[in-house]
Formats: C-alpha cells, structure tokens, sequence
C-alpha cells in the first residue's frame, strides 16, 4: 500500500443548524481512485471544498502530502489540482490564455507556463481548438479544459467535483478514460458523483456519504459483502434442469439454485471464481447451456441499503 | 504582489476585449463633450460676449454712476457689451428677439432713493435662453447694488460720528476712497476652465466612475460564474485576488483617462494645463473613483445589484459634484455639498491649473482624492473577505 496523499481526520462543517458534513474522515492513497458517492446534498462538494481550501472547515484535519492544510499554509495547495463542479473558466478568453492564467497562479513561470499548458491540451484532447475562445466550445469541450485545468501544476492530488455532470456520453467517457490515464500515471484521484457506474468503473474504494456522514467505505466487493449481497448467475440452458439444478447447487460458492421455464438461477458468492465450476458441473448432467449472465450487486444497491433512498432521489 | 499583478493581466485582456469599455472610457464622454460644448459652451475656445442693454429711468447722478461707469468698466474687460436702450417695451423686445441676453432696467426715483436711505433695486430682464448669460446680469446688478450698501453704510456711518459735511459730498468721497485691501490676482484662483475643458473634463470624470466598476465588481462575477473557488483554491492569498481587482480598476481608469485627456486634446482643443498636475489629479481622481466603487461593491450581494448602486452612486455625485454643469457657480448648499465627491475637487484641481498653475495648485483637490481613496477603498479591504468567498 502507498502512503496516503491525502489524510481527512473528523471534517465538520455546520451552517446554522444544519450538519453538512458530520465527522468525515478518509485517505486517498497515491495511485488510487477514492470515489464519494452520494446524493445530492450530502455533502460532497462541501467535503471537497474544505480539502482543497476553499472552505473553512469547524473542524476536522486535512494533511496533504504529509503536510496539514491551514489557511496560513498556502503552499500545500500546490499540491492539489482542482476541478469544481461548475465550469470555472473565462468565457472572453481562449482555451490556451485560461490554461495559461492558471498556470501562472499556481507559480509556473517562463517555458514551464507553455510546456504545462501544452501537455494539459493534449492530455484532455483539446490542442487544436486551444485557440478558440471558451464560449465557442461544446459543453463537453468546456468540461474538458476545466479538467485541464487542475492539472496544469502536476499536483500529487487530484480533486474532481462531479466533473462530468451536464455532459453528452462521449465527452462523459472521453472524461473518465482521461481520469484512468492520469490514475495509472500514479496521481491520487478523489472524485465525486452521484453516478453509480462512474463510481464502479473510475475508483479503487468508495466512500458512501448522505447527509453529511461518511456511511461505508471500502472497495465495492467489500461494500457488497457487507450488506449481504451476492452475485446472481442466470443459466439459459435445455435438457433434464432438476438434475443440473442440483449438480449447480454442490458447487462450492453456490448459496442458492432455482430451476424452471428454461433457466436456471443461482446466488452465487462470487460469480467470477465459481463460473468455471458450474458450468462443468452444469455441462457434466448432459444439459446445454445456451448462455450465461451474470449480474453482480452494484452500489445502488449498497447506497439504497445503507441510506434507504436512492442515490438519484 | 506578483499574485495580484498575474489577476490584473488577466482582467485586463478581458476588459480591453469588451466593447462597453471603450464605449463608456472613450466613445460616450467624448461624445458628450461635444455635445456638451456645443449646446452650452463654444468649441474655438473664445470666451462668449453677453450682450446687454441698460434702460435709465431714472436719469439722476447715482443711476449714471452704474450706466456711464459701472458697466462700461465692466464691458472693458470684454466679457460683456452694453448699449443703451430707450424703453423697458424696447429692451423686452429685443430680449425677446434674441438679440440682447439681458436688459437692466434703473428704475425712476433710484437716485433719490438712495440718498434717503430708502430699499433701491435695479431690475434684470431676462433672456430665458440664455441662463449664463441672464446669471452674469444679476451678478452685476447684485454688485453694484452692494457697492452702493457700502457706500451708504460709510455716509451713515460718518453722520453718526457728528460730521456736518453735506452727506452728497460724503458719498462722493466715500466712492472715491481706494480700497483698503488691494485685489491681488492669483492665477490659480482667478482662472476658470473653457466650456470645452470643463465639459471634457466633466464626461471624463463622470464616466471614470463607470469605467473603473469593473475591477473590484468582477470579484461578485467570479463568485457567480464559478471562477472564484478556482482561484481561492491556487497557492495564493485571498488579499492578492482583491489587491489584483483594484490594480485593475486603477489600469483602467488611468487608461481612460489618458485617452480622453489625449482624444480632447486633439480633437476638441480641450486645454488640460500642466501635465504633470493633470498626471497627480488623474492618479488621484481615479483612486477615488476606484475607491467609492470598491466601496459599493463590497455592500453588494450580486453583480447586478453591484451594477444598478454603483451606476446610481456615479450619476449622483457626478451631478452633484459639477459633471454636468458648474455647481460651484449656482453657490449655496448646492456648491457646499459639491465637495463631498471627488468630482468637483478634480474639475477645482483642472481650473487651478488652468489658471497657470503647476503642482502647488493642485496638492489640496489630489490630497482631498488620495483621502477620498484612503477611507472607501480602506472599508472595501477591510470587508475583503465577504468578497473574496465562494
């Protein structure tokens, strides 16, 4: 296991009466995708916006890079690329110029300011429209260089703010296949959603939050595992299914097996180790299997259980 | 202080790719200049002549004294011309016609009037078309009928002591006697700007208030499009986001400033005087627009509502400080109130200067601005932090 890049210890923020976020803590290691999963309004961007500094928190530590975040402390911010969830961006100014401003921000100067701006560009796909003012890109294009953005200072932590919301389907996957990338290079990514096929696909382990609680973490077998769920194997098969029915229920891993009108179902604890054991098993019985699906519990499944809502309400 | 100046480079490629700043740095004052200067004021930087005429009614010593000597004195100066007209009928009609600004009217029994100590009044009449022109007249009538109070006051004064000097021959010397304080001429003081000067320096101060709003009210932009959190997000401090939207406001309206200054100039034959005292009053004037604006902004919640107060704020006191029209000269409470904005201390520091003075002349109108910029643009840091937020 790496060593944390990101430490959160008992974050509290509070407006009035209201808890927005109630006692948060996680790390993010280098090289590994943490996901928040949550509603609307459970306190993601709150979250976020105390770990980068935008924020004052109540409470509650942050350690970047082994170095703790305080408003004294502006330097540890270097360490972090930034994307909020709303496109911060100048409009008036192009692709390039807005890179550029942000670099310099950050403290690049001379040809450190270019060659960022540049690797940035070609990073999110957007090299030749970096001339084009802003207001004349797509939405996915604008999400693209917002993206571009938080990278411009090779931060050790990445901080993404549901980067994809408001986007076609291409620019979504053109989004998250450049999240992979920049992950296998080795940054931390922390990333927010409240898409349970982003979280599934993008982050190592995922922290469920709802109403300002951090209410499960863990990668999403262990989050699976802990409200009990299994994987459901759905055998397409013809010929005598009582007896492959059975013969599918002696395979190690197999909790439950049903068998009728062309089908065989079973719970299985984990589909992708017993599959080759049924099908032999299954297969041994003189039955024909004319397909096979396999469908393993997702987070909604997980959040619905936790929280009782789900994760769109 | 490199923070501040990476945000001022930023906003200020935005501000110069913005149309409305040029419309409301260059376009809009120089366009009410002329406007301005053509309506109220002539362009080819002479002096106007007002034309009078002066009706005797009464015919005695003390009526010729203002007739044969007052007015022809005045009219010496070249400021006014003066002819004699036969008939009140006569002067309305030709007031009416257009051809005299004013007709002074000596009304019967003034002399007498005066001798015996009785209220005297010299009537002015009026072209409703020419308000400076009719202000002048009454200013006259005013001063001479104050010198003949004094004069009087000096007669009644004597009879009082137990002279037994016939009082005709006191008044007779009373006028005679020298001023005891001799009228020295300060340059500075004495001079006031051409029409085409004043309306050029009005617009652009007047506009100045509008063109430097968009430094510090770009801060409530940020907030709402987003930019902000990136921005507190960087390695920098939130001082350095709010010191940045104020260099951009000063850049700005240092620049339209120098442009009119240059444009008016040029174009309109406008006569700024020293350029160095000019440089002091527009540094100054400038801060303290930057100020008052920052000020306003920094009470506001949205950029809309930042807009509207600070357009209200800048036509005001454009108004009241003599934007538009020369308050100073309408005196009273309108005049006194005039020196609560920088307006009229830039355009008093402008005709200073155009009195022939350098920077001597304008060190208390730049020091009342730099004052002006010290506690507005001093209460907008000090509220930094309702601004500089997400």
């Amino acid at each position: 296991m790496q060593p944390p890049v990101l430490v959160c210890r008992d974050l509290r923020k509070s407006y009035g009466e209201l808890r927005a976020v109630d006692g948060v803590s996680f790390s993010v290691a280098q090289g590994e995708t943490y996901g928040l999963l949550g509603p609307n309004g459970a306190g993601k961007t709150t979250t976020i916006s105390m770990i980068v500094g935008i924020l004052a928190r109540d409470a509650g530590e942050v350690i970047v890079d082994g170095e703790p975040l305080t408003p004294s402390r502006v330097k540890v911010k270097s360490r972090i690329g930034y994307v909020p969830q709303e496109l911060a961006l100048y409009p008036d100014l192009n692709g390039r110029e807005n890179l550029r401003f942000f670099a310099r921000l950050y403290g690049l100067t001379g040809q450190q300011v270019n060659r960022r701006t540049d690797q940035a560009l070609e990073i999110v796909g957007l090299a030749d429209r970096a001339g084009d003012l802003v207001k004349e890109y797509s939405g996915g294009m604008k999400r693209r260089l917002n993206i571009a953005a938080g990278l411009l200072h090779d931060p050790k932590l990445l901080v993404l703010d549901e980067p994809t919301a408001g986007v076609d389907p291409q620019s979504r996957n053109a989004i998250l296949e450049s999240v992979e990338r920049l992950a296998g290079e080795g940054i931390a990514v922390l990333y927010t959603t409240h898409y349970m096929e982003e979280a599934e696909r993008l982050c190592d382990r995922v922290g469920i939050i709802d109403l300002g609680q951090l209410r499960a973490e863990g990668t999403r077998r262990e989050l699976v595992s802990l409200i009990g769920e299994r994987d459901r194997v759905s055998l397409d098969a013809a010929g005598d299914l009582a007896r492959a029915q059975a013969a599918a229920a002696a395979v190690p891993g197999v909790q439950t097996a049903e068998a009728g009108d062309g089908r065989i179902e079973l719970l299985v604890e984990e589909a992708s180790t017993a599959l080759p054991s049924i099908l032999t098993a299954v297969s041994g019985t003189g039955v024909t299997v004319r397909s096979v699906t396999v469908s393993e519990p997702n987070l909604e499944a997980v959040f619905l259980h936790l929280t009782g809502k789900a994760l769109r309400d | 202080m490199r923070t501040a100046l990476v945000i001022a480079g930023k906003d200020l490629r935005q501000r110069l790719r913005d149309r409305s700043f040029f419309l409301f740095a260059l376009a809009l004052p120089l366009g009410l200049a002329v406007i301005f200067s053509l309506v109220l004021g002539d362009l080819d930087g002479e002096s106007e002549v007002f034309r009078y005429g002066v009706v005797d009614e009464d015919g005695g010593e003390l009526a010729g004294t203002f007739t044969d000597q007052f007015l022809p004195a005045v009219a010496s100066s070249g400021v006014i011309d003066v002819e004699p007209v036969e008939s009140v009928p006569a002067g309305r009609q030709r007031v009416d016609d257009g051809e005299l600004a004013a007709v002074f009217v000596v009304p019967a029994g003034f002399s007498d009037a005066v001798q015996s100590g009785q209220p005297v009044t010299i009537e002015v009449i009026g072209d409703v078309d020419a308000t400076f022109g009719v202000q002048v007249a009454q200013a006259l009538a005013d001063s001479y009928l104050a010198d003949v109070a004094s004069v009087r006051l000096a007669v009644a004064a004597a009879a009082a002591s137990g002279s037994t000097t016939d009082p005709a021959v006191l008044a007779e010397r009373a006028v005679a006697v020298p001023n005891p304080l001799p009228l020295v001429e300060d340059p500075a003081r004495s001079r006031a700007l051409d029409s085409t000067t004043y309306f050029s320096a009005g617009m652009a101060v007047f506009f100045l208030f509008f063109t430097v709003q968009f430094g510090v009210s770009s801060l409530l932009e940020e907030r709402a499009t987003g930019t902000m959190a990136r921005l507190l997000a960087a390695p920098i401090r939130p001082v350095g986001i709010l010191v940045g939207k104020l260099l951009t406001s000063f850049a700005v309206g240092v620049l339209a400033m120098g442009l009119l200054v240059a444009a008016t100039s040029l174009l309109l034959g406008a006569s700024w005087g020293d350029p160095v005292g000019v440089a002091v009053l527009v540094v100054s004037g400038v801060l303290a627009a930057t100020g008052v604006m920052a000020l306003v902004a920094s009470l506001a919640n949205t950029t809309e509502q930042a807009g509207s107060w600070q357009s209200i704020i800048a036509v005001v006191m454009g108004a009241l400080g003599g934007a538009f029209f020369p308050v100073g000269q309408a005196g009273g409470l309108m005049s006194t109130l005039s020196y609560v904005t920088p307006h009229r201390w830039f355009l008093q520091g402008l005709a200073d200067l155009s009195g022939g003075g350098g920077l001597g002349a304008v060190w208390l109108p730049a020091l009342v601005m730099f004052g002006f910029a010290a506690v507005t643009g001093g209460i907008a840091i000090l509220r930094g932090p309702k601004l500089v937020r997400v």
